[in-house]
Formats: C-alpha cells, structure tokens, sequence
C-alpha cells in the first residue's frame, strides 16, 4: 500500500507538473469562455445593426404596413418615379429598393410588387419583407369574408394533447428529452474523461517503456501495483483539471457577462426575426411543467450512481488504455487497439441519445443500459426518470452494477497480464493474437 | 559454503519458445557470479524470475535458503540492461522516488543519496532533469539507486554498456567494494572480458540451458590442453626448429628474424614436459615456457561449439 501510495503520488506530480498540461488547465476556460462571449457579442452586433430600405408606395394601399421594427428602417420615398428611385437608393446606399406599383386593389399591388436590391437578398430580410405583405393581406381577406380579427385568432386556436401517467401525473412533451439530455450531460462526462485522460495512461505506460525505465520499477513493484497507481494518480490529476475548469469557466463566464453587459438568454434563444410569430416556443404552462420535472429529478440518486458508473467505467477503461500503452512500443501503433475501446463509448453515446430520447424503457434503451460496456453513459441518461415505476426498474439499475462490476474485475484481470508482458517487450508490434498468446505466460 | 541463491529444475516456457529448461544453479554467498551466455540464451529470463517480475513454470528459487518471497524484493538490487529514468523529473527526486520504492525512508534514503552522490562526484545534479545528462551519467545515477538499499544480492545486467572507460573503471572499484562489504554479486554479461577480472564463478547458459558451472579457476583448468607457448633462441643461428619438430609436435611458429627467435605452441604429454625443457634450455636461451590456460572466451566459444556439434 505504500508502494501505491508513492506511485500515485509520483503519476499524479508527473502530471499537474507537465507544462502543456498546465497549460491546458488555464487555458482551456479561457478559450471557452472567450468564445461563448465573443459569440454573444457577434449575436449583440448582429441584432444592433439595421439596414435602410427605401420604400416607393405609389398605391393607395400598404400605408401602415411597413413600419421600422426589428433589424429593417424604411424610408419612404416620395414623388419619384421608379427609375429616379432607384438612383436615389443608390445614392443612399440603402440595401434595397421596395416597389409597390399603382393598382386597384391591395392583392394585385402585392402581387406586382418588386423588391430590387445589389444583390441577391438575404433570406431573412426578405421573410420580414413578406411578413409585412401577409399580415396585411390576411386582414384584407378576412374582412371581406365577413370574419372578425377575434374570429380568426379562435380559428387558429392550436391543440394539444394533455398526457398523464396512470397514477395521475401530469407530464408533457419533449420531458423524456430533457431528462434524457442532464443524463446524457452526465454520459458525455464519463466518455469525455475516459477519452482524455484513458489517452493519458497510455501515453504514461508508453513512456515508460520507452524511456526503459520499466523494468528498473517492476523489480521494485509489482505491474499491477504500477497500472493501478498510474491509472489513479493520472484520473486524480484529472479530477483536478476538471475542478479547476468548471470553477474557473463558471467564474470568467460570470465575470465576461457581467462586464460585457450581455444578457446570458441571448444565447438560449436564437435570434427569432422580428415580425415572426415565435411557434414552438412554449407557453407559460409548458415552461412550468418542465421546471416541475426538472426539479423532480432525483439528483441524489443521479450523483450516486454518477460516482459508482464514473469510477467502475473509467477504471475499465483506463485499464484496457494501460494494456494498449504496454503493448506498443509507440503512439502510432497504437490506433489498431484504440478503435475498438473508441467505438463502444461513441456507440454508447449515439445509440442512447436515439432510443433514451424515443423511448427510455425501450428494449434497446435498456439493453444498452446493462451491458457494460454501454451501461455507464446510457444507464446514466435514463436514470433522470427516477427508480420504480415510469423509471428505470431497481432490477435493471441492479444488474447493470453488478455487471459492471465483474466486468471491471475480468478486464483488469485480463489487462493486467497484457501489461505485465507487454511491458518487457521491445521492439515488435504486436498482433491481437499475441496479445491472447500473453494471457497465457 | 552457503548459498545466496539456489536454483533448482526452473523451467520457463512463453508459447511455445522454451526459455529456460530445467536450470539448476548454486550462487555463491559473498562472491562475483558471472552469469554467461550468448544473447537470448536465456540470462534475463533466469535474473527476472529472480527478481519476481515473472515466475518460473516449474522448479523453485531459494533465497539464503528460503523459499523467494516478496518481501525479498527488499533485498535484491537489480541494475537491467534495458534501463533507464523518467526523463522530465530531477535528478534527486527520482532517485528519492527509486528509493523509497525499495522499502527505504524518504528521510534515510536522502541521507544515503547525498553520500552517494559524493562518492560518486556527481553531488551538483540533484536539481537537474534527466533529459540534460548524458548516457553515462544517467547510468551512474542507475548505479546509485541499484545499491543505494544496500541489498544483499546485487544484480547486474550489463552493467558497463554505455560507461567510458573511466567511468567503467569507477563502477567496477564500487562493486569490488560492494563484495569486500559482504554483497553477493551476480554479473550477467556476454563479453567476456570482463568476467575475468571480476568472478570468481561462472556460470554458462546457452540454447536455454545451462551448460557449465563452477569456480572460473577450475574451470580453466579443467579446460586446458596441454599446450604450451614457447618463445626460444637457438643458440647456432643456423640452426632451424627442426630438431625440435622431429620430437615433439609443434604448431604456429615464427620466426622473429631481428631477435633471432622462435615463437611456437608446443603440445606435450606429462611426461614429456622435463625433456622438452631439458633439450630447449639446452640448446639455447629460453625466454618463455607458459602453459596455455584457456580465457573465459575460449571456454565459452569451445563449450558453445561442442554442444552444437553434440546438438
């Protein structure tokens, strides 16, 4: 245990000394956070500026209807005729030129109307610019079909389906997404600090090799001891880099905002056009029932199982990333064996975002969610919906440990032999059939 | 005589490649052991299964007489011939690291460094990295954290590849020293030059087994042949080694026209040594008469050569 002790010490020192990992701890939150504002800026700018049209209305209609609002200014042009508007818009430098011709009534104005711009319009602008045609158009239609304003907002009175459970909760839409998507942040985490610091190990064992000082320890320690220490110190070296960017990236991001003067929702919502109707947003209700069950997620219960599914998943993991790092004598022979560790955790995370998002208690949801390779992220991404019933059944959560945990004793097992070869073999690339031949020495 | 190590009926097999076959072997106590053999005849595999970074397939290791344990890991210091350090960490930490892994107190094992890197005229290193010494003074760092634990059974893999001649020097003096201080020492090497100066017994692995075995002088002398080098002056100038090749045989010679001498093996039975020298030192001035004694080299490529031929 002192041996271990040491060893996780020294992998752990080794690394939060390392310049480019350094480095990357401080400047990492620096980066994102300076995109994030950037882009918010960007969004800022982008709203801010207006662009000028002219507006050439011979017609005894459409006199109300363009009025300067969201990111288009109309200026309205007077006594001219078309050719001489045209030059005075490009005189203006005004983006475009809207024409609206003499005729008898407002739909064949519309219909004759002309927008002439430099260039090709934007396809914002131009959705604005209809808008504005529509809105008027429809409250000519309308009235002459004998139909109230009032009337025709009852008319388009949406539906929506009211859903329950059996004992009488209420739930709505897109709750499974949302549930599925604080799992799924949790997945990705897993998958992300395999990702990075299981590449971390390897590089470890790599160096080792390398740098020959392999077997001088090994007469010291045993290799298991070796693995486990450097699979420890580096994943708490890991731990380190990722405290230290959430808490720095949360603490930028409030300062950037505050010092920026940007309001952080800016980034929630896209950048609706003005003019439009904002479908699909939720109303009041919806946006109430989604904070409901946002907060009846049972966070401790996710932290919990977060913790067990993070610690056996990455010591499985790492440890296959160790026996790779031990079977190589470089870093480019090692994609052969990457690949296949790669594929379940992609696999893992693709898989589980279609079926948890569909259906949670699905046959492929659930049996991506025992097996152990998967089960880390996509049990993680269904567990939101709580244990019992509409949730994950308590077998299942059960099995899906348990299997997880034999499997991390078995793949330890078995790459702890790998490396306990394959650390003392110079010089040859190895095949996957020497890789079952090492099990045996 | 006690036994550091005994090796008895080790075998070790990977796949199909046998790597030892039924070893049996006696390391002596408070002695230089070398242990011979061409690459990949087995060498490394025996002293891992020593130091317990693999175990044998059949047969035991007894050390000082006890089944080897964990525990004697303590007691071993083992310099690899495929060595080296973690280059980006300091001098000083990792040899504190090497060190506190062998069981030593970080505070005993500061103590016995700074020593050590005084003795060894190394003292301004301890702050630097690995990556700005040269090959041969990360190898004297190796050295140190080798013996550093003063075990009672050192190791060595090797352990002059890589040393200039003076530092060779140097580390040789050290594991002299070492030996005089009670350490049992086995020497694992294929050049044979060395082993001379240093064991006082071999052992000789080849194709997997051991071949031979014992005291260096015994062996020697087990190995010679009675032939014998002559270096002789004719007392009548004119006078050839004909006489002489008429009674004896007589293989090699030359003729050193300036110093008016013979150089030449002679092959001699016994009996026939007192009349051969009788007839030289009688006939003219006999500078040198030497039995041949076999170098470590010639044992080894003979025995090598005669188990092939056997083979």
């Amino acid at each position: 245990m002192r041996k271990l002790g040491l060893i996780i010490r020294r992998e752990y020192l080794a690394k939060v000394r390392n310049k480019s990992f350094v480095v990357m701890t401080f400047l990492s939150p620096i980066l994102l956070v300076g995109m994030i504002v950037l882009i918010a800026y960007l969004t800022k700018v982008n709203d801010d500026e207006k662009r000028s049209i002219a507006l050439l209305n011979q017609s005894d209609f459409f006199k109300e209807s363009f009025q300067t609002s969201g990111g288009l200014r109309f200026i309205h042009l007077k006594g001219l005729n078309i050719e001489e508007a045209k030059d005075c818009t490009l005189a203006g430098e005004y983006y475009g030129l809207l024409h609206l011709p003499d005729r008898n009534n407002a739909e064949d104005v519309a219909a004759d109307a002309f927008f002439f711009t430099a260039e090709a319009p934007s396809t914002n602008i131009l959705q604005d610019l209809e808008g504005f045609f529509e809105e008027e158009l429809r409250a000519g239609r309308l009235e002459s079909l004998g139909v109230t304003a009032e009337q025709y907002a009852g008319v388009r009175k949406g539906y929506e389906l009211e859903t329950a459970t059996f004992s009488g909760e209420r739930s709505g839409k897109g709750l499974n997404e949302i549930k599925a998507i604080v799992g799924g942040a949790f997945g990705y985490l897993i998958m992300m600090f395999i990702i990075i610091y299981g590449g971390f190990v390897m590089r470890s064992v790599i160096e080792e090799k390398t740098s020959r000082i392999i077997e001088v320890i090994i007469s010291s320690v045993k290799p298991f001891q070796l693995m486990m220490g450097k699979i420890i110190g580096t994943s708490l070296a890991g731990v380190t880099q990722f405290l230290i960017w959430i808490f720095s990236a949360s603490l930028l991001m409030v300062v950037a905002l505050m010092f920026m003067d940007i309001d952080p929702t800016i980034l929630m919502k896209g950048t609706p056009a003005p003019g439009m109707p904002m479908e699909g947003l939720p109303d009041d209700a919806t946006t109430r029932l989604i904070l409901e069950e946002f907060l009846k997620i049972p966070m401790g219960l996710l932290i919990g199982c977060f913790l067990i599914y993070f610690v056996l998943g990455y010591l499985i993991y790492s440890s296959i990333y160790a026996a790779i790092g031990a079977a190589v004598d470089n870093e480019t022979d090692t994609q052969q064996f990457i690949f296949p560790i790669i594929l379940p955790l992609m696999l893992a995370i693709y898989v589980g975002f279609f079926s948890v998002f569909s259906n949670p208690n699905g046959p492929i949801a659930v049996g991506f969610s025992i097996f152990p390779l998967t089960s880390p992220i996509v049990m993680l991404m269904r567990l939101p919906g709580g244990i019992g019933e509409g949730g994950v059944p308590l077998w299942q959560l059960l099995a899906s440990i348990a299997l997880l945990l034999i499997t991390f004793i078995g793949i330890v097992w078995l790459t702890a032999r790998i490396y306990r070869t394959g650390i003392l073999m110079y010089g040859k690339k190895p095949t996957y059939k020497d890789l079952y031949k090492w099990l045996k020495y | 005589m006690n036994h550091m190590l005994s090796i008895r009926e080790v075998s070790k097999s990977f796949g199909s490649h046998k790597a030892l076959d039924t070893i049996n072997l006696e390391i002596p106590e408070n002695a230089i052991f070398g242990l011979l053999g061409p690459n990949g005849a087995g060498k490394t595999t025996l002293i891992r299964i020593i130091n317990q970074i693999t175990y044998p397939d059949s047969g035991e290791v007894l050390f000082a007489g006890e089944p080897l344990r964990p525990e004697h890991i303590a007691e071993i210091g083992y310099l690899p011939e495929e060595r080296g350090l973690y280059k980006s960490m300091k001098v000083g930490e990792q040899a504190l690291y090497l060190a506190q892994l062998k069981g030593l107190s970080r505070a005993e094992a500061k103590k016995r460094l700074l020593h050590w890197f005084e003795k060894l005229e190394i003292g301004d290193w301890w702050n630097r990295k690995v990556q700005e010494l040269s090959k041969g003074m990360a190898q004297k760092i190796q050295f140190i954290v080798t013996v550093l634990h003063e075990p009672r059974l050192l190791i060595f893999d090797e352990p002059f590849s890589g040393f200039d001649p003076i530092n060779a020097a140097l580390i040789k003096d050290r594991i002299l020293e070492l030996k005089e201080q009670g350490a049992s020492i086995i020497f694992s090497t294929h050049r044979m030059e060395s082993v001379e100066e240093l064991c006082e017994y071999i052992g000789l692995i080849h194709n997997s087994r051991l071949i031979l075995e014992g005291k260096l002088s015994a062996i020697r002398k087990a190995h010679k042949d009675n032939r014998y080098r002559v270096c002789w002056e004719p007392a009548a100038a004119t006078e050839g080694l004909t006489a002489i090749e008429q009674r004896f045989s007589v293989a090699n010679p030359r003729f050193d026209a300036e110093e008016g001498s013979w150089d030449f093996e002679m092959k001699l039975e016994e009996h026939q040594k007192a009349e051969a020298l009788a007839i030289l030192a009688g006939s003219g001035n006999l500078a040198t008469f030497q039995e041949w004694i076999p170098s470590a080299n010639d044992i080894f490529i003979q025995t090598v050569k005669n188990q092939e031929s056997h083979a």
